[in-house]
């Protein structure tokens, strides 16, 4: 069953909740109209149907080859990948000035959407090229660098990886331990970096990995951490390849799943060194990370969104087809397909309301990101970085979460056979499992909500978003029928719990007790992504229901947006209270626990 | 030498569609449309004609609602140079559209029209023979490769049991067949540039052609279930079955 990108919704979504034409005010996106984006998502959406999705189950059974320190990737993932360089898809939300097409974030979602639901380990790559260039553009101010590297990284010559991870330091990054020693213009770094997506492999011509390492004279700690670029083949000036660079790739991991996608441990300097550059200023390492964080937190949290609605779609289509039973009530003794069982019905709906949740999340997180960079009003600047500040641990924690669960849904969708591999429903389970671990675990992202986000913040970020929600929920007022009363009352009781949630975990830090907020942390960051995804939901029904008055558009497409929102809110938001009370209740069990009684 | 290239906005072929309640059609409300595939071959050839150097320009004319140009920017970003919609809420059925292109060849005057051999949603088969007719033209149908020099086209046609090549003076009516060639994927950052290109709309009545009907449609119905196979017991009521039942032996 092959994937269809979801463009409708996606298109929904762009242009009604996240709001596209706001973009389309800031000069570089005047171009970027709602007829351009529909055309970039239904080319996009070509290419994965054709190229990545027919090669992501054969991706998952063969794996990558490791052999000599060099990797090579499963069949067709060469081709693919040339082909997509070819099609121009690297560039997408890269500087047009070193040849990218600088889409803004809302729309490099989508099309980064497309991507990770037809093949999430296909996607990896790009997608951490992404953060090389970044990194490279916001920090690197050496111009041999940029003009040389940049363009070969946007046109997908040359790939990307992110070597933040060593044995002891993955959460906490303050404990990195590679070593850079300059010499002359440059340095030589020693170390061991491992968990190096894509950080070794045969689809381009050299890798150019951001390596995190210390000075010499590095102080102790967070403060002691610089960033340098390390080329796997030194680059001549010209752009043409030199010698081999010390950096070796000396194994690859065996996975639960992104079995295509090799996950490298790299020896830097086993022999005279790996010659690289600073990127930036020494010591600014981690701030260099922290300003592109939430880029990447983005990208991976919307991973959650894209194998959800892969395995959705393939669930779907297996319970139109399994015949087995007879509809309840029915007297006929007629065999039906199983989506004539209610409960059935019960899973592919929280299937299809959660994920479409999920997206209206992230991408109206996506947008947020434009407006905080585009923005020309100060103030207005401001909010929007505010916002997206408090929400990206959301869309990071909640969306990938939620991936986990709804992809062991489209399993059980499958009855017998999702537990085997052959129908593939077992591999979006597996896959969707990664995201909630690596750019930060769940409980890292629950922290930075309820400590910087939240606590620090005293709650003036999620206020401002509070009054958002009531101006929905006055929206939601003037609508007459049963289906909105249900989702205003589902709206309104989970702003509620939020809202109570929120003062308990101000409260935590305003009386210095941080161990209890993070103990409710990660059921905070649950009860954040019901809410906020309940909001964009009421959002999206007020509009189908005004689209379905003016008889615009597609009816069905809007009529189902209202059933969807309407299970959303007997379903998702009823389950706010709950988490409510374990937030503000459930640390003190929690903490009373101590580690002999375990 | 300009080449003119007909797409037609059809049903997507990934949709699986249903016949209306009343029979009269298939229901098409809101379902995913797309560019012909046998266009998108259509379109592929004459880029490959310009990029060999054969092609000066290539126009792409589309028949229909307004919303075939979606279909046109596509074939913009493709690699086609300018677009004509000729817009119009009416059915067009294959003679309509031919006279329609004959009007906008004779605006145009190129020395090849491309076209698919027939379109996914009617599978017609009819209007690049009609127009290569109408205009009094040579013409090339189920092409499987396209060379020209000078004057003339070598058209490897495909035909029952096998391939046919003949030699054809132009201007000459292509129609294109599956294995033509393989349409290119769309470069990202010429989806942003077809946005850029011309694209012209005129109407049936700009062209001076009336829509006529001379296809009335009777009944629409779904084809018939397959009936589940049986499993025969030995080959003799194989035998039995194939000579009595089937009636192929
Ligand atoms: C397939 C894969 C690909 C990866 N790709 C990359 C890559 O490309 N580049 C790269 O640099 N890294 C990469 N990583 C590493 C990844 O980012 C780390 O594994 C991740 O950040 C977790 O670190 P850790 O494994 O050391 O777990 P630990 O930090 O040891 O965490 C173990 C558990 O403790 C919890 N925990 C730890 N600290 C805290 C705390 N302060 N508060 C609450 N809970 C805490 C965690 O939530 C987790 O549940 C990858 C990992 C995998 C598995």
């Amino acid at each position: 069953m092959s994937y269809h990108a979801p463009t409708q919704d996606m298109l929904f979504v762009i242009n009604e909740l996240a709001g596209l034409s706001e973009l389309n005010a800031f000069e570089e996106y005047a171009e970027i109209t709602p007829d351009v984006v529909e055309s970039i998502l239904e080319e996009a959406g070509k290419f994965a149907t054709d190229i990545l999705d027919p090669i992501n189950h054969s991706g998952d059974k063969e794996g990558n080859q490791f052999a000599n320190n060099a990797v090579t990737t499963a069949t067709g993932f060469k081709e693919a990948y040339a082909q997509f360089a070819e099609a121009g898809w690297t560039g997408v939300a890269s500087s047009p000035d070193y040849g990218g097409q600088g889409l803004p974030s809302l729309v490099s979602t989508a099309v980064a959407e497309i991507w990770k639901s037809a093949n999430m380990a296909f996607s990896l790559c790009p997608m951490l090229t992404q953060g090389a260039i970044e990194a490279l553009m916001h920090h690197c101010s050496d111009e041999s660098i940029r003009s040389v590297y940049l363009p070969k990284m946007i046109e997908g010559t040359w790939t990307g990886t992110m070597n933040l991870t060593e044995p002891s330091a993955g959460s906490d990054l303050s404990a990195v331990r590679s070593k850079a020693v300059p010499e002359g213009d440059h340095y030589r770094l020693y170390g061991q970096k491992i968990f190096i997506t894509w950080g070794e492999h045969d689809v381009a011509e050299n890798i150019i990995h951001l390596v995190l390492a210390r000075l010499p004279d590095a102080p102790e700690g967070v403060k002691g951490i610089s960033l340098f670029v390390v080329p796997k083949f030194l680059v001549n000036a010209d752009g043409s390849l030199g010698a081999r660079n010390d950096a070796y790739c000396v194994s690859i991991e065996h996975k639960l799943g992104i079995n295509a996608s090799p996950t490298a441990v790299i020896a830097f300097g086993d022999n005279e060194g790996a010659l690289g550059y600073m990127v930036g200023e020494p010591n600014q390492g981690l701030k260099y990370m922290f300003t592109m964080m939430n880029h990447a937190r983005l990208a991976v949290g919307l991973e959650g969104v894209a194998i959800s609605e892969r395995a959705y779609q393939r669930a779907l289509a297996y319970a139109k087809d399994r015949i087995q039973g007879v509809e309840i009530g029915s007297r006929t003794g007629q065999k039906v397909a199983i989506i004539k069982h209610p409960d059935v019905r019960r899973m592919l709906l929280t299937m299809k309301s959660v994920t479409e949740a999920t997206r209206a999340v992230a991408y109206y997180g996506a947008a947020l990101l434009d407006k905080a960079g585009h923005e020309p009003d100060d103030a207005v600047r401001a909010e929007a970085q505010s916002q997206v500040d408090l929400l990206i641990p959301v869309v990071k924690g909640w969306c990938t979460e939620m991936g986990v669960e709804l992809t062991s849904l489209g399993i059980q969708v499958h009855g017998g056979m999702g537990y085997i591999e052959e129908t593939g429903a077992a591999q979006h389970f597996r896959d969707a499992r990664i995201a909630t671990i690596y750019e930060g675990t769940t409980g890292i992202q629950a922290n930075d909500l309820v400590g910087r986000k939240v606590g620090l913040d005293k709650g003036v970020a999620a206020q401002a978003l509070f009054v958002k929600i009531k101006a929905t929920l006055a929206d939601l007022e003037t609508v007459h029928g049963d289906d909105f009363a249900v989702i205003r009352q589902g709206l309104s009781t989970g702003l509620e719990a939020l809202t109570t949630a929120t003062a308990w975990i101000v409260q935590q830090y305003a009386e210095k007790n941080p161990q209890a907020a993070n103990a409710s942390s990660v059921a905070y960051l649950r009860l954040f992504g019901y809410v906020v995804g309940g909001w964009q939901m009421a959002r999206a029904a007020f509009i189908a229901q005004q689209k379905l008055q003016q008889s615009s558009g597609n009816h069905a497409f809007f009529e189902a947006k209202i059933i969807s929102t309407r299970f959303y809110a007997d379903y998702m938001l009823s389950q706010a209270a709950g988490l409510s009370h374990a937030v503000t209740q459930g640390s003190v069990a929690i903490l009373a626990m101590s580690d002999e009684l375990f | 030498m300009k080449i003119l290239v007909a797409v037609k906005r059809v049903v997507d072929y990934n949709v699986k569609v249903r016949v209306k309640s009343d029979g009269s059609d298939v229901d098409i409300a809101n379902v995913k449309m797309s560019m012909n595939p046998f266009d998108e071959i259509a379109v592929e050839e004459a880029i490959r004609l310009q990029e060999a150097g054969i092609a000066t320009e290539i126009i792409l004319v589309s028949l229909g609602v307004k919303a075939c140009q979606d279909i046109l920017r596509t074939g913009l970003a493709m690699g086609g140079d300018r677009a004509i919609l000729v817009e119009t809420d009416e059915e067009i059925q294959p003679l309509s559209a031919a006279k329609l292109l004959k009007a906008v060849v004779e605006k145009e005057q190129p020395k090849m029209v491309i076209l698919g051999k027939q379109a996914i949603d009617d599978d017609a088969n009819q209007t690049g023979q009609m127009l290569a007719a109408l205009l009094g033209w040579g013409q090339a149908t189920f092409a499987s490769k396209v060379t020209v020099a000078g004057e003339q086209a070598t058209v490897i046609r495909e035909i029952d049991g096998g391939l046919e090549t003949i030699a054809v003076k132009l201007p000459v009516v292509v129609t294109a067949d599956l294995r033509l060639n393989e349409p290119r994927y769309v470069k990202l950052p010429n989806i942003m540039k077809a946005k850029k290109k011309p694209l012209d709309v005129l109407t049936p009545a700009d062209l001076g052609v009336n829509l006529t009907k001379n296809l009335v449609t009777l009944k629409v119905q779904e084809p018939p279930v397959r009936k589940a196979g049986v499993k025969v017991a030995d080959v003799q009521s194989l035998v039995d079955k194939l000579k009595n039942e089937a009636k192929v032996i």
